[in-house]
């Protein structure tokens, strides 16, 4: 930052007359020194970058103006009812988002509840266990999950896992688990349960390389001072890393959360889009984005499509407050200050 | 640093021997964390191994060279909507990249300041944004303008997708771009805007196109933000204008209906779509392994 002051502002604002020093008298003193160009380019190129700034600004701008402009109507006939409501009924012109939040948000915390341990399993291995030789491959085999599309995540739920599901795992669920009312009714394969797993198998990547991240972040003083201490491997990792980098770890676990909150095509294909609160993982249910994504093209009539847009309203503000949360717990990780253990 | 080598050694020097519980908890975690990569590692094997099982036989040269055939007729293929990708990405990186790569110098050169901090957590912000409310915005702004769904109106939604993670690795190479570099531009009387663009920005070229490259493969799997802008298409289409298939969503298309020989078509498309941003990644690697700074010379 000083050494931009270096070179730059000598060079903006309007300065005719050390122009006119520069190219006479310090021309001996200073031989390379050309004679100081126009600064009209200089002013031009910094505008048109600042301009490109602002795009980004203007973007987020838009997308809030967009979206609470365009649900208006839907806002101004239902008003907070609207997520109270459990009735979706396009016909009648009865909108009621309850049934797509519960969707989304029970979706969501399955999908953390299978992927949080692996993640931070893999995190673990990777950083601390694995060969050296293995770190890298093994990292980027992990991230190569998140370069695969999510319809080709759904594509493989509809064909592999939602059978796999059907024939062997929820009939054993039923039969062990039932009771507890989690697990009842015909195992469809589509439901639930089989948007939580995909949704796992997508959020796992994204928060062990957030793990992976923070707990390189960890001072290698800190595993030598715990070793030191007499502990074996899994205490060191335990007291001196985990712990440490815990802020982080929540960090990355809640922007998982925001990955899977707005997930879309994969949750789409199998979660049955079924506007039902049921308390059975097996049941089919519908989420947010999933509304979004089947009705908004066909939606007739203003209301319906207002209510889409609402919708899509909460989904962003509920993924945006995720998201910062998120990025506050990585940064007091990342940025050198560490979580202090109580 | 093998822990039980060291511990072993403690006892060599007389240390208290370590308890078997706090041995065997050691063991049972190690296995655990082996077992999660393990359990992590085989969807992803099962994902390829089956994209590859159920795909390869299904691409032929009527899947690359056909349009889609009538619901009932078995054949046809997908050209169609491999072009239209291609159209819509094109028209994306149009969009996305000179903005990205621009909001990117901005932040690195001249944003220091209030305003940068606000357009860099901004980015941030728009790098969480569902892809389905991406969606949602072009369909507002584009769509409704237009009065119909064009292939325009799939490129602008994956454009504005592309952004942030552009300007953000633009900004993190150009930072690592050291000052004596641009200092020596100074020195010799070379413009701020002509150092910047010849100087910082050529050396880190290679990370700076890392950057492009990995929004790329971010969009170009990305089907949401399609659903209602590009809208998709059974024929040949290069109007940017009219509504255009993309692989993507062909590939939903499919794998929704009751057709086996759609469902088959939905692989072969897959294995296409993963090809290509699994090579585009792969590209990233390789160049980001051979130094951030080659641009330099």
């Amino acid at each position: 930052m000083a050494n931009h002051a270096l070179g730059a502002p000598r060079l903006t604002g309007p300065q005719p007359v050390p122009k006119k020093e520069v190219t006479e008298t310090a021309a001996q003193a200073v031989p390379l020194l050309k004679p100081v160009r126009s600064e009209l380019p200089d002013r031009i190129f910094s505008l048109a970058m600042l301009g490109c700034g602002l795009c980004v600004l203007a973007l987020v701008g838009l997308i809030i103006y967009e979206l609470i402009t365009k649900s208006q109507l839907s806002w101004h006939a239902f008003g907070w009812k609207f997520f109270f409501q459990s009735e979706w009924d396009p016909v009648n012109n009865q909108f009621g988002a309850l049934p797509f939040v519960y969707g989304t948000l029970v979706s969501s915390f399955l999908a953390l509840l299978l992927a949080v341990p692996l993640a931070v399993g893999v995190a673990v291995f990777i950083t601390e266990m694995s060969p050296r030789w293995l770190r890298s491959p093994l990292a980027f085999t992990t991230e190569l999950l998140a370069a695969i599309p999510s319809v080709i995540y759904g594509l493989w739920a509809i064909f592999v896992l939602v059978p796999l599901l059907r024939e062997y795992v929820e009939p054993w669920l039923g039969k062990y688990l039932g009771w507890t009312g989690l697990f009842e009714g015909a195992p469809y394969g589509i439901g639930m349960l089989a948007a939580g797993i995909i949704l796992a198998i997508m959020v796992v990547p994204i928060v062990s390389s957030i793990t992976r991240e923070v707990m390189v972040a960890v001072p290698q003083q800190q595993r030598e001072a715990v070793l030191a201490l007499g502990a074996t491997r899994w205490e060191m990792i335990r007291t001196g890393v985990l712990r440490n980098a815990r802020a982080g770890i929540l960090g990355g676990i809640i922007l998982g959360l925001g990955r899977a909150l707005g997930e879309t095509m994969a949750v789409t294909m199998v979660i049955g889009n079924r506007p039902d609160i049921a308390k059975s993982l097996f049941a089919p249910g519908y989420t947010m984005a999933s509304v979004i994504a089947n009705e908004f093209s066909e939606a007739t009539g203003d209301t319906y499509l207002a209510a889409l847009v609402e919708v899509g309203l909460a989904l962003f503000l509920l993924t945006i407050i995720v998201n910062i949360l998120a990025q506050i717990l990585v940064w007091t990780v990342t940025r050198g200050q560490p979580a202090r253990a109580n | 640093m093998a822990a039980s080598g060291i511990t072993a050694r403690m006892e060599q020097f007389g240390a208290a021997p370590i308890s078997i519980y706090r041995r065997a908890m050691n063991g049972f975690v190690t296995l655990a964390a082996a077992g999660a990569v393990v359990l992590v590692l085989t969807p992803l094997l099962a994902i390829f191994g089956y994209l590859v099982y159920k795909g390869i036989g299904s691409i032929n040269l009527a899947f690359l060279t056909q349009t889609p055939k009538p619901v009932g007729e078995v054949g046809g293929g997908m050209a169609n909507a491999i072009a239209g990708t291609a159209l819509i990405l094109l028209l994306a990186s149009i969009i996305g990249v000179p903005i990205g790569i621009g909001a990117g110098i901005y932040l690195a050169e001249y944003g220091r300041n209030r305003l940068g901090n606000l357009i860099r957590f901004t980015a941030d912000v728009l790098n969480g944004v569902p892809s389905i409310i991406v969606g949602i915005v072009a369909y507002g702004i584009v769509v409704l303008t237009q009065g119909h769904f064009s292939a325009l109106a799939g490129g602008v939604a994956l454009g504005i997708m592309m952004i942030p993670t552009i300007t953000r690795a633009t900004e993190e190479m150009l930072l690592l771009v050291p000052n004596a570099v641009r200092e020596a531009a100074y020195g010799l009387g070379v413009s701020r805007w002509r150092t910047t663009l010849s100087i910082t920005l050529r050396t880190a070229t290679s990370g700076v196109i890392t950057g492009v490259m990995l929004a790329f493969a971010r969009v170009a799997g990305e089907t949401a933000p399609l659903l209602f802008t590009a809208f998709g298409n059974q024929y040949w289409n290069w109007n940017i204008n009219q509504p255009t298939a993309a692989l993507s969503l062909q590939i939903y298309t499919y794998a929704i209906s009751p057709f086996d020989d759609w469902h088959r078509q939905a692989w072969a498309g897959a294995l296409i779509l993963i090809v290509l941003i699994v090579a585009a990644v792969s590209a990233v690697r390789f160049a980001a392994s051979r130094g951030t700074l080659k641009g330099a010379n």
